[in-house]
């Protein structure tokens, strides 16, 4: 067989169709999105029915994928690091449950945050739920593990946590196929009661669950995913996880590597070879992409045990993604570095796009709130997030999706009046909703701006669940009629909207001001996809 | 024989496009290949960056280290010195010349070219005008390609099968602009080495 060229993301997708994949359920994230996107265009996930569509949020995504697993068909779900803080109640908990049919979660890090509010490690998470996770060093692995993955969810009914990082995802690279294999038929689980988590069950659930976790060191011990490759140089044994094993082989092209290496892609961590890593080798090199886990862990709290280096000690940074350079230098290898970048060299920062409706309610609202102090603008997560940045500095905020209207309310309760939301359509619907209700309950005076582009924009044009349902959404929330006002973001309608923005602010209840115009992206996209058909 | 190749360019200029045709030509060649992309937020007019290796051998790291590119593409000129530490001391810049301003403190642009004179190896030229004499502003990315093509190791017709295949959905008219693109650009560079 033909190797074809997938990104990391495709070469999940592609993994979990030729697994047997029944449906896939996500939230788009970057860089975590294409994975989902890959299954949508496939052609074999039409013709064998399989689920794709977006979910409202990744707490939604986790549950319909464990509903799926409870039904025992295979089932995959798909986020980025952030998003498995929204989807950690159900998480957790389906580790208590278990699972039926097979059950991934995918879970994309972002290392030195190209796109993200915070570089977590979603490693911590599989350790806090107790799960197993499996971590890919290339795109092979990364498809592999989907198979092997689903066969261990389903061998020991044990969801699975697949973790990668935006280096992963996005970077592209040959990958051997295997043969498809069907889906599972519906069956529902052995015991009816396995998902009831009362706590007389959930007490046993979880003792179960401590019992298999010995089992799951034993299948780490002899994964193909943990390899340990031994070296006649005993003064250091290098530990490296994912990612970090391919900067370590770039530093010693065509020649073996001196000291002996113990490669991780499976956790929890393989007790035995660590051992033997620690008995041979006089100090441990740790190289893992996010938190110092595994670094962690062998060194202990007070470093009185084993001699480990790594990023706690400096050896290697604290924070940010791994290179082959930062590699080199932790092993005592001489760094390169080409020219130095001129000292004219300015920042390109990404910005909104020209014709953007945003621009148009930006500059609306701070106009409206020209006469009051500055500082009254809580955001929220998307390409609006670019508002805070200058010609415009609209905003003031940008926590984690919702967080602008809820935040705005808490400002409105301690008295800063007026406070403003700044929220999209598809944030709105993922999780500013619940906030409204608290709001609208509360008579809080707030004004909230449903920035509605019809899109999920930022991640590349995605469906919005909220399309077509917004004002009916805020209505049934509670927010009075009268105060939900609909406008056109438009230079033209520049003094109009200015008027009714100023209105609403004045308004001392919950208010909701809807800007709708397409994004710019989708009508471009659009139109090139009618020209095409033409 | 062994490439590691850093695209350089503005969000939306089309270092991805460049990236698919020499990866197609490099695995029709059985080559191993690694290219981490740009995704995400910074794709909206901020400035991106791929890095491409193509090998002989199987690639370890899908970065390439600092000192170690053997050229630089930009379609963008102050994006081409962007990334300068990735240049090995024997390494090449092909770059546009024609700015794209998208920031209120772009700086002079004289010094950016003086910036690019100092460059030991580089094949600056204007493919934005070159682009539309050849037919279409578009193609200023494949013309940056045909100017890189005699430092890639591979044959200049694996380029063109490439762009055959890749641009073939598009039809012949599309084909045939983008190989004259090709062809434009490798002109210039074969005059200029």
């Amino acid at each position: 067989m033909q190797k074809i060229l997938l990104l990391g993301d495709e070469a999940i997708a592609q993994g979990a169709l030729d697994a047997g994949l029944s449906g896939i359920y996500a939230y788009p994230g970057t860089p975590s999105t294409e994975i989902t996107e890959f299954v949508q265009n496939s052609k074999y996930a039409q013709d064998n029915k399989i689920h794709s569509t977006w979910s409202t949020n990744e707490k939604t995504a986790m549950e319909a994928a464990l509903g799926m697993s409870y039904a025992g068909k295979r089932a995959m779900v798909c986020m980025k690091h952030v998003g498995l803080n929204v989807a950690a109640d159900p998480f957790i908990n389906s580790a208590i449950t278990g699972a039926n049919g097979g059950l991934i979660v995918v879970s994309a890090d972002d290392p030195s945050m190209h796109s993200s509010q915070n570089e977590q490690d979603s490693r911590v998470y599989g350790k806090f739920a107790l799960v197993p996770i499996l971590e890919p060093a290339n795109q092979q692995e990364a498809y592999d593990m989907v198979r092997y993955g689903f066969d261990f969810s389903e061998k020991y009914h044990i969801p699975v946590l697949l973790r990668i990082t935006t280096r992963m995802a996005h970077s592209r690279s040959g990958v051997m196929l295997n043969s498809p294999r069907g889906q599972n038929e519906i069956r529902m689980p052995v015991d009816l009661r396995q998902f009831v988590l009362l706590p007389a069950i959930a007490k046993k659930r979880y003792k179960n669950l401590l019992k298999d976790h010995a089992t799951f060191i034993d299948e780490s011990e002899s994964s193909p995913f943990n390899r340990y490759f031994d070296g006649t140089d005993k003064s250091r044994g290098i530990v490296v996880c994912g990612l970090a094993h391919n900067y370590l082989m770039e530093n010693y092209p065509g020649s073996t590597i001196p000291y002996p290496v113990l490669k991780i892609g499976q956790y929890p961590l393989p007790r035995k070879l660590i051992e033997k890593i620690a008995n041979e080798c006089s100090e441990i090199l740790v190289a893992e992409d996010g938190y110092p886990v595994v670094e962690e862990l062998l060194k202990g709290y007070l470093g009185r045990g084993l001699k480990v280096h790594g990023r706690l000690d400096g050896t290697l940074p604290r924070d940010g993604e791994l290179n082959p350079n930062l590699m080199a230098v932790a092993l005592g290898l001489k760094d390169t570095i080409g020219l130095p970048v001129p000292g004219l060299m300015v920042g390109r920062p990404p910005s909104l796009c020209s014709g953007c409706p945003h621009i148009d309610s930006f500059l609306g609202i701070t106009e409206a709130l020209s006469e009051f102090s500055k500082g009254r603008v809580f955001s929220d997560i998307g390409c609006y997030t670019l508002g805070a940045l200058k010609p415009y500095e609209a905003v003031n905020s940008c926590v984690d999706m919702g967080a602008s209207i809820t935040m705005a309310k808490g400002a409105a309760d301690a008295g800063l009046v007026p406070a403003v939301a700044v929220i999209g359509d598809s944030t709105f619907t993922h999780s500013g909703m619940t906030g409204l209700l608290d709001a609208v309950n509360d008579k809080s005076p707030i004004t909230v701006l449903i920035l509605d582009n019809g899109t999920t924009a930022m991640t590349g044009g995605q469906t919005s669940p909220g399309t077509g349902k917004l004002e009916d959404i805020c209505k049934g929330i509670g927010v009075e009629e009268s105060h939900i006002r609909i406008l056109k973001p438009l230079k033209k309608n520049h003094e109009e909207n200015v008027r009714i923005m100023k209105e609403e602010l004045a308004y001392s209840g919950v208010s909701v001001i809807i800007p709708r115009r397409e994004c710019i992206v989708s009508i471009d996209k659009r139109m090139r996809e009618k020209f095409r058909n033409k | 024989m062994k490439k590691d190749i850093i695209l350089a360019g503005v969000g939306g200029q089309g270092i991805i496009s460049i990236a698919s045709i020499i990866g197609y030509a490099a695995l029709g060649q059985g080559m191993y290949l690694k290219q981490s992309e740009v995704h995400g937020m910074s794709q909206r007019g901020g400035d991106v960056m791929s890095n491409l290796r193509i090998s002989h051998d199987e690639i370890a790291s899908d970065l390439i280290p600092f000192g170690k590119a053997d050229m630089i593409i930009s379609i963008e000129p102050l994006e081409s010195l962007r990334y300068l530490p990735y240049l090995s001391p024997d390494g090449w810049v092909i770059t546009n010349i024609q700015p794209f301003n998208n920031i209120p403190n772009y700086p002079d642009i004289e010094q950016v070219m003086a910036e690019i004179e100092k460059v030991p190896h580089h094949i600056a030229l204007d493919a934005d005008t070159t682009a539309k004499e050849t037919g279409s502003a578009k193609v200023a990315n494949i013309i940056i390609l045909g100017a890189a093509s005699p430092f890639l190791g591979m044959a200049y017709e694996k380029l063109e099968e490439a762009i055959r295949f890749i641009f073939g959905k598009k039809g012949d008219s599309v084909v045939e602009l983008n190989l004259m693109a090709l062809q434009a650009g490798r002109i210039f560079a074969d005059q200029h080495m």
